[in-house]
């Protein structure tokens, strides 16, 4: 059963969580996730659900208990923004080289400093590297249907890693918004009862873990991580399917809009897509070939999908929410330009770095965005490979 | 009260093949603990440093209870998380048996980078045993000063040199900080007391909620003493009232064990080579010092302990 009901992103989140119902949450409040905390709060002090719910006094507790709990072989959750984040920075690496599946919200946050609590996805981008899978989500629906999926593709045999559920701060986790949610008994059903493999409680089995890793091994456990991460991309693919029987939305490792015949695409992630989605159905009515590809899986990268929907396209712009500070652009410039060296097909790849700190990115922008890579299309020509969108220079 | 004899009966959870020095207390206190934990199932946590990188080289463990180190500054929310799936699984019927649940950290994952970490697990009440092996320096990364070496001390970045010999500062009083955490349990012991150890370490196991021991755990390497003589160090740690054996029952603060006699601090500081500086002609207001400092901090100990505060006769 399906209902239409009116919630933002963080109740949407908050609300797969309670239908989730795992066995451990540990988290620490922070702008803009905070409602998250609060909410599940309420519904452990309400008996909605079975959770042990711990009140950690940090974010790097927060993951530390997260783990233990994992480690011990329960259901186990956390959710966090920017500086939370970056406070968990070290034991995210830790989670994903334990095998851990532990799924965890970030509402994404500009990292400080200068301290600020809007949105860019410079937290996001901060553990692209640590091993975790990273979804990406456009709006509540999106990171409710994201949130639901992820306990799945955590848990997976051939997986077993923790995924970070990403939505954007106050556009996504504040914003109403109309979505579906579906009732407590599919989504239990859809998501089944954690079976770990090795852990902690299991009184005949005793095991170590988090052993001290030499060179006689370490490098060969990171290569099972990447294996894991390859892994997932089927388990991705498969997950989504399933998930469309229960709810009439499937899902893949990336959203191709109109790409088929593009000669211009943008390359977004989360909320922003649904802006250059409107901007693109605009340019089509005056006939402007426009596209646009939201990649919703970050980590692992769906390069090959990426590669395949973009090999007709003569310009694309990837537009960063975050900075690198390379000097030669954003973080997805830098993965998209890759993905397409191979092609050999000269697509022109440009970069637009927009929105840091919460910075409006406005219809205007996306349709110069769009202008920008006509011109680039007809004459063949890139003045400036990065750009700035609504920055007054 | 068990014997010496009934208690190496008890099967060992921390085994031989760890790689800790010969003479390390670490070992000694660690079984000690482990086996006053006797029929039930453990989970041990623990921080990094010398304890964890010497017992666990993968594929190798010396432990045949579950273990599970995380990171340096963590050991306190990692163990609370593994007791949280506990209580989660055990409501749903999943794990089977009873579980205890003990984390090991060093001084240095305690005191100082993992002071927070712990601080919050004994706060919230996690049914849980944290012990805290103090040997008094970060030695697993070659004896660096900590907030728990003791003042004076020779260490590579407390080094006594020509001007400042050695560590300037005052050691931190973490067993009463975790007494004011209001917690059911705090305990200060030594391993040179076999008798106390264990019997502490069956308190913290019996009560529910959070407990804290502080173990004196010499580490031969860092405090250069002849490593076949740890009993006798700690010996006179206790002896010289430098590390006083004492027990926080329910905020009840109890003195275990009173020297007979006044033993100078000299005795416990000549054996160790990090003090050595400390004997040389001229030095002797340092150590002057240093006694005066045990002997307030022993004074007041006693105050809080309900007896008589004054100095053994000498
Ligand atoms: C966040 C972090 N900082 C620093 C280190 C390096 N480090 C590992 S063990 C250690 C010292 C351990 O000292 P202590 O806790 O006293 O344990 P000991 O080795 O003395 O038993 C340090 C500084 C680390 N692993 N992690
Ligand atoms: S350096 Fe010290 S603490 Fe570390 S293993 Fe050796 S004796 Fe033990
Ligand atoms: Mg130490």
């Amino acid at each position: 059963m399906k209902t239409k009901v009116a919630l933002t992103g963080n109740e949407a989140v908050a609300q797969a969580m309670k239908q989730i119902n795992p066995d451990v949450v540990a988290a620490y409040p922070i702008t803009p996730q905070t409602e998250i905390v609060q909410i599940f709060s309420s519904f452990v002090a309400n008996g909605e659900v079975d959770t042990e719910f711990v009140a950690v006094e940090s974010e790097h507790s927060a993951m530390s208990a997260a783990i233990g709990a994992a480690a011990g072989g329960a259901r186990a959750m956390t959710a966090t923004s920017s500086q939370g984040l970056a406070l968990m920075f070290e034991v995210v690496y830790i989670a994903a080289s334990l095998r851990l599946p532990i799924v965890f919200p970030v509402v994404n946050r500009a990292l400080s400093g200068p301290i600020n609590i809007h949105c860019d996805h410079s937290d996001a981008m901060g553990l692209r590297d640590s091993g975790v899978i990273q979804l990406f989500s456009e709006n509540a629906q999106e990171a409710y249907d994201n949130m639901i999926q992820a306990v799945r593709i955590a848990e997976h045999p051939d997986v077993r890693l923790p995924v970070m559920v990403n939505m954007d701060g106050f556009i996504t986790s504040h914003a109403m918004d109309v979505l579906e949610v579906i009732d407590d008994e599919t989504v239990k059903n859809f998501v089944g009862t954690y079976v770990p493999e090795d852990y902690l409680l299991d009184a005949q089995n005793p095991i170590s873990m988090g052993n001290f890793d030499m060179y006689d091994f370490y490098f060969e456990h990171k290569r099972q991580q990447v294996e894991a991460m390859k892994a997932a991309k089927e388990v991705i693919k498969e997950v989504g399917k399933e998930f469309a029987k229960i709810s009439g939305r499937e899902y893949g490792l990336i959203e191709s809009y109109k790409l088929d015949d593009a000669d211009v695409a943008l390359v977004v992630l989360n909320s922003a897509a649904g802006t250059a989605k409107g901007v693109a159905d605009e340019l089509r009515a005056k006939g402007i070939k426009a596209g646009v590809l939201k990649p919703r899986v970050y980590r692992p990268f769906p390069q090959e999908e990426i590669r395949e929907a973009l090999k007709g396209v003569k310009a694309v712009a990837v537009l960063d929410r975050a900075e690198t500070f390379s000097t030669c652009g954003g973080p997805m410039f830098a993965d998209i330009r890759n993905t397409l060296y191979d092609l050999k097909n000269d697509i022109k790849v440009v970069n637009y770095i927009y929105g840091l700190g919460g910075r409006d990115l406005r219809l205007e922008h996306v349709q110069q965005v769009f202008e920008d890579l006509e011109n680039i299309r007809k004459t063949g020509r890139v003045d400036e490979t990065v750009k700035y969108l609504g920055l007054r220079e | 009260m068990a014997t010496l004899k009934e208690l190496s009966k008890v099967e060992e959870r921390f085994v031989g093949g760890h790689r800790l020095c010969a003479g390390c207390g670490h070992g000694i206190t660690v079984r000690m603990i482990l086996n006053a934990a006797e029929g039930s199932n453990v989970v041990v946590g623990c921080a990094t440093g010398c304890l964890e990188v010497a017992s666990t080289i993968y594929p190798y463990t010396a432990w045949k209870c579950s273990f599970i180190h995380n990171a340096f500054e963590n050991a306190g929310a990692t163990i609370s998380g593994v007791e949280a799936a506990y209580k989660a699984l055990k409501k749903k019927g999943k794990v089977n048996g009873d579980f205890k649940f003990i984390a090991f950290g060093g001084d240095g994952g305690t005191y100082d980078i993992g002071l927070q970490s712990l601080s919050g697990a004994m706060e919230r009440g996690h049914n849980i045993v944290y012990v805290c092996l103090d040997n008094e320096a970060y030695m697993n990364t070659g004896i660096q000063r900590s907030s728990a070496t003791p003042t004076g001390a020779d260490t590579t970045t407390s080094p006594a040199g020509k001007v400042i010999p050695g560590k300037q500062q005052p050691r931190k009083d973490l067993t009463a900080i975790m007494a004011a955490h209001n917690i059911p349990y705090v305990a200060q012991t030594a391993i040179n007391n076999w008798q106390d150890v264990h019997k502490k370490a069956k308190k913290a196991l019996e009560v529910e909620g959070p407990a804290f021991i502080n173990v004196l755990s010499p580490c031969p390497r860092g405090w250069r003493y002849n490593t076949p003589d740890i009993v006798e160090i700690t010996k006179l740690a206790v002896e010289t009232r430098f590390w006083p054996l004492f027990e926080v029952e329910n905020g009840k603060w109890k003195l275990n064990y009173k020297p007979k006699k006044y033993v100078p601090i000299e005795e416990f500081l000549k054996p160790q080579g990090r003090f050595r500086h400390l004997f040389k002609p001229g030095n002797e207001h340092l150590i002057k010092a240093i006694q005066e400092e045990v002997d307030s901090r022993w004074l007041a100990l006693l105050e809080r302990c309900g007896e008589t505060p004054e100095l053994p006769p000498r």
